[in-house]
């Protein structure tokens, strides 16, 4: 219970770091330690897989993406903007908006009948670690062949479009203007010196 | 003694809000990014609770679902962002605004 409200404090410290900070790397960070501790509520809720996917995919995989493209646009000018947010002009139906949304949300969790079981302990509950328990390797991947292979083929088609679509976006989407005065620029750097020199 | 369902779910929507208020706030587009990958991460969280209140892994393959539409969205975001900022040489989310047509 206490290591419960720990990782909750942790939680949201760092989600609110996250979302307020002005540089986007104390933001990685922010992030980074939200998935972390998720990936430990994970692993008390019996989720072992989902935890380590969370570590692998998330502050593996999708965290360096977001320091790789900061990196990227932050190496030469600054792109980012430097004024302040737009706090004062949302101010009040960003609050108005996030308040409706949270009170219905807690007016559903409170009154719902599905709120009220307690987390059960299940017949097929075990301890973390051990093979074919809840939330084991062996669980999640019989579950997903066998009852919910649509769902994961699916996955297969969603991540093939996300590749095509980060190629056309993303890998030789040049602009003209921009096109030309590289090649150009190409083409006078060869006039200017050959690369292999002959003879050699 | 476990806390109950109930805590975590509200812990899944105290996190979804704060990934709200950043989508709606900053102009910085990879925060509004990471702020929606904060709503992501909440609803998976709250995903596995009722999962494991349950005893039903119907849950763990939606969050797993989630985390493969995140990773595809975060993919093709950034690659939207490297777009923009190749043309405008500036990032921000009211100026992609004024482009139109």
């Amino acid at each position: 219970m206490i290591a419960f409200y720990l990782l909750a404090i942790v939680l949201i410290a760092s989600a609110i770091f996250t979302v307020t900070q002005k540089s986007p790397v104390y933001s990685v960070v922010g992030l980074l330690v939200n998935f972390i501790t998720l990936a430990i509520l994970y692993f008390t809720l019996d989720a072992e897989f989902l935890g380590v996917i969370q570590l692998v995919v998330y502050s593996g995989a999708i965290l360096m993406l977001f320091v790789f493209v900061i990196a990227l646009l932050s190496s030469g000018i600054g792109p980012f903007p430097e004024g302040p947010d737009r706090l004062p002009r949302v101010a009040l139906p960003a609050l108005l908006s996030v308040l409706a949304g949270f009170g219905f949300l807690a007016f559903g969790v409170l009154h719902a009948p599905m709120a009220s079981p307690p987390l059960r302990a299940g017949n097929n509950l075990g301890s973390v670690g051990s093979a074919n328990v809840f939330g084991s390797v062996g669980d999640f991947g019989a579950a997903l062949f066998t009852t919910q292979l649509l769902p994961f083929e699916i996955t297969a088609f969603v991540l093939m479009v996300a590749v095509v679509g980060v190629v056309a976006l993303a890998g030789d989407a040049v602009p003209e203007p921009t096109r030309g005065r590289h090649l150009r620029r190409r083409k006078r750097a060869k006039e200017r010196e050959p690369i292999v020199k002959a003879g050699r | 003694m476990q806390p109950d369902l109930s805590s975590y779910v509200a812990l899944s929507a105290v996190m979804f809000f704060i990934g709200v208020s950043g989508v709606i706030v900053r102009r910085n587009p990879l925060i509004v990014l990471m702020s929606i990958e904060l709503m992501l991460n909440a609803a998976n969280l709250a995903l596995v609770a009722f999962a494991r209140a349950w005893v039903n892994n119907a849950g763990h393959v939606f969050v797993f679902l989630v985390v493969t539409v995140a990773a595809a969205e975060a993919a093709i975001g950034l690659a939207i962002v490297v777009a923009v900022f190749r043309s405008a040489k500036n990032v921000d989310v009211d100026e992609v605004a004024r482009l139109r047509g």
